[in-house]
């Protein structure tokens, strides 16, 4: 876990940074992620990302919820690109989604020394299934009204 | 009077029939494969985990073949496990043991892997919390707390549980894991919460062994409960008291 002053500050500079942005300074540019609009108002995503992904984290290691709407899974649907070879980009490459901001804003993220970076893609030279979770209708489990 | 009669005997013809249906869907139920009311059965995404339903599973080892690594490979598969070179620390959640008794020279071959026991050993040691027995039997580590200090693998009496070693990329979305942190098998719980067998479990019954199955041990007409009640079954290191969550026929 980052340290709460850690996440103040870049609450601190996101919010102070968007809303007030002075001509000559400098803002990060990310990348704009899939469709419309997230799945909050940008301006909220911006300070209280972390805040979601924190609760999203403990409700569904602890309690089995896998609502999608928070879910870090989720976000690197949305927002990894991919590069001329079609293959995803982590999206804590440089240049890429978060890392834009976490390096302006200085703020390290542990996320990614387990989650994945990239949405599930076949390994150059492996078998692995791209298959969707759930996608497979015939190992159903529960079997009695 | 009479018209209450006459009402009684229809509903006795209403619980009949329902009656009837019911086991015609429990027939249904039974085809392998063919288990149509399990869809509108599925646990939405939203709803927490429950303390009704117990997670367990039956190896039956009369059935499972010598050599075949068919479940260790699924496994490695689904959670993105790759040796590093070095096999006594390498990650591993399910393993095969091939058992031989000195005295008859009979085989034994089973796979070997967190057992979800009730009163879990590393549940009791983790100073954190980090290893935590979900309410519906899935012995699981939160990664987020583990402090890697490694107490649970010492207290564990399977040996099921692994440590990373190394720094990981391009892990599976599905399954974080990470240097310094404890891990083992999860009974695929990222499949189970969507109403899927785990990934063992599957590539068993593809290879046409069918040795493991999968279920709700709370649930008297599960096919893992059916099971247990057909099949002589035992826990390993019983004397223990765990209550494991893992059963063997044939060992």
């Amino acid at each position: 876990m980052r340290a709460a002053a850690a996440v103040l500050s870049l609450a601190l500079i996101c919010a102070t940074g968007w809303t007030a942005a002075a001509a000559d300074t400098p803002m990060p540019k990310p990348p704009r992620g899939k469709g419309e609009q997230c799945v909050e108002p940008t301006d909220v995503m911006r300070r209280d990302h972390m805040r979601f992904l924190t609760h999203q984290r403990d409700e569904t290691m602890h309690r089995g919820i896998r609502t999608k709407k928070h879910s870090l899974i989720e976000c690197l649907e949305c927002h990894t690109r991919k590069d001329v070879q079609g293959r995803f980009l982590p999206v804590n490459a440089e240049g890429e989604f978060c890392q834009v901001c976490h390096d302006y804003s200085g703020v390290k993220m542990d996320c990614f020394e387990c989650h994945a970076t990239t949405p599930r893609q076949p390994k150059p030279g492996s078998a692995r299934s791209s298959a969707e979770p759930g996608s497979d209708i015939s190992f159903r489990l529960r079997i009695t009204p | 009077m009479q018209s209450r009669n006459a009402k009684s005997k229809t509903n006795r013809k209403r619980r009949e029939f329902i009656g009837r249906a019911g086991a015609a869907a429990a027939m249904l139920t039974l085809a392998p494969g063919v288990r149509l009311v399990d869809l509108a059965l599925a646990r939405p995404a939203d709803e927490p985990a429950s303390d009704k339903v117990r997670w367990g599973m039956l190896v039956d080892a009369t059935k499972c073949a010598q050599g075949c690594t068919e479940c260790v490979d699924a496994c490695n598969e689904e959670f993105g496990l790759e040796g590093m070179g070095r096999p006594k620390t390498d990650a591993q959640y399910i393993r095969k043991i091939d058992l031989k008794d000195k005295t008859t020279g009979k085989r034994y071959s089973l796979p070997m892997l967190c057992q979800h026991c009730e009163t879990a050993p590393c549940v009791d040691v983790c100073p954190t919390g980090a290893s935590f027995r979900r309410i519906d039997g899935i012995v699981l580590v939160d990664k987020h707390i583990c402090i890697g200090c490694r107490y649970c693998m010492m207290a564990c009496p399977f040996k099921a549980r692994s440590f990373v070693h190394e720094n990981l990329t391009d892990q599976v979305p599905e399954a974080p894991r990470g240097k310094g942190t404890v891990e083992s098998c999860t009974f695929c719980v990222h499949r189970v919460d969507r109403d899927r067998e785990p990934a063992c479990v599957e590539a068993c019954s593809r290879e046409g062994h069918e040795a493991l199955t999968f279920g709700d041990m709370n649930d008297p007409n599960s096919r893992l409960s059916q099971r247990l009640r057909e099949l002589p079954n035992r826990q390993i290191r019983a004397d223990l008291g765990l209550n494991t969550g893992v059963r063997y026929h044939g060992v």
